[in-house]
């Protein structure tokens, strides 16, 4: 064996070992769908929450004690977005992912996917419990900073299972919930940055890091 | 630093099986194929070879009714994997 040839196998043995530990196959896109997705939701919050707040009124609770009607309805607004909004970006999310998967010639739900999958929906299925049981106490001041924290601790410990700009985009989602909890009035601002711009700034990373190169070589 | 080359890994599929089951837990047969691309027969006697040297341990079981053979790495199969990569790193001259 030549230099060159032990070169190549070293790379080989540590693509197999990356390959078998970790999902590569999520696609920088689904974070740019996402993204956007996020942005056209935060906007649309803020929109009916301006609407129906009187000037000066409590951020934490929106100005709503339980059992005002329009309060009430500005909360299911509110559901109602967050739900289409994470509903919209799960679908960008596994299209693209799967496009990409079936491109590459991947298997798409193998042990890797499975172990990501798991490590990431434990966190963020109690995040949304957690969220839940926020507007069920009249506190929807606090889920925005809430769905930061939760979605970051996903990340940044499922990131070793996949690619690792994860791990940053996890830690950047924690700093900014961190931050938010302490300024809810422009709680739902670092909501549209972190679920927004992080998405649309790490997704269009991974994208021309690893897919845009491997499109021209194939 | 070539006595350290083990003979063993000199087959690719050989060490690219250790490879894989060094950094995983239990690993069965469908997907040790799929990862290293080679036929049911090839993949069944590289195993053999390194389970007649302990280096891998196997496991056999019934998934539902499908019977499942899973395997992983030994400790004296993962030393000697080590040993080997670093030989093979020895051989690259450094700039």
């Amino acid at each position: 064996m030549t230099p060159n040839d032990q070169l190549k196998e070293l790379a080989r043995i540590r693509g197999l070992m990356d390959r078998s530990t970790r999902f590569l196959s999520l696609s920088g896109l689904s974070g740019v769908v996402a993204g956007v997705v996020a942005l056209a939701g935060a906007t649309l919050a803020r929109y009916h929450i301006t609407q129906s707040l009187a000037p000066g009124a409590d951020v934490l609770t929106y100005g709503t004690g339980r059992g005002y009607d329009q309060a009430d309805e500005l909360l299911l607004t509110l559901i109602a977005d967050a739900a289409l909004v994470l509903v919209l970006a799960l679908l960008g999310a596994f299209w693209f992912t799967w496009r990409r998967g079936h491109r590459t010639g991947q298997h798409l739900w193998d042990a890797s996917a499975r172990r990501l999958m798991i490590n990431m929906l434990v966190p963020l299925g109690v995040g949304g419990v957690f969220s839940l049981a926020l507007f069920y106490y009249g506190l929807p001041g606090l889920v925005a900073p809430a769905t930061l924290v939760f979605y970051g601790l996903a990340l940044f410990s499922a990131s070793k299972y996949t690619l690792d700009e994860i791990r940053w985009l996890g830690a950047s989602e924690l700093v900014l919930g961190v931050v938010a909890l302490f300024w809810l009035d422009a709680a739902l601002l670092f909501w549209a940055l972190g679920f927004g711009v992080l998405h649309i700034f790490y997704g269009g990373l991974m994208y021309l890091r690893y897919e845009r190169v491997s499109k021209e070589s194939a | 630093m070539i006595e350290h080359l083990n003979k063993a890994f000199e087959s690719r599929v050989r060490l690219g099986i250790m490879a894989v089951l060094v950094v995983n837990e239990w690993v069965d047969h469908a997907r040790l194929k799929e990862l290293l691309n080679v036929t049911d027969g090839n993949l069944a006697s590289h195993l053999a070879a390194l389970e007649d040297l302990k280096y891998v341990q196997v496991r056999k079981r019934f998934v539902g009714k499908r019977p499942n053979t899973s395997y992983r790495s030994s400790v004296t199969g993962a030393n000697a994997f080590r040993v080997h990569l670093q030989a093979i790193e020895g051989l690259i001259p450094k700039h």
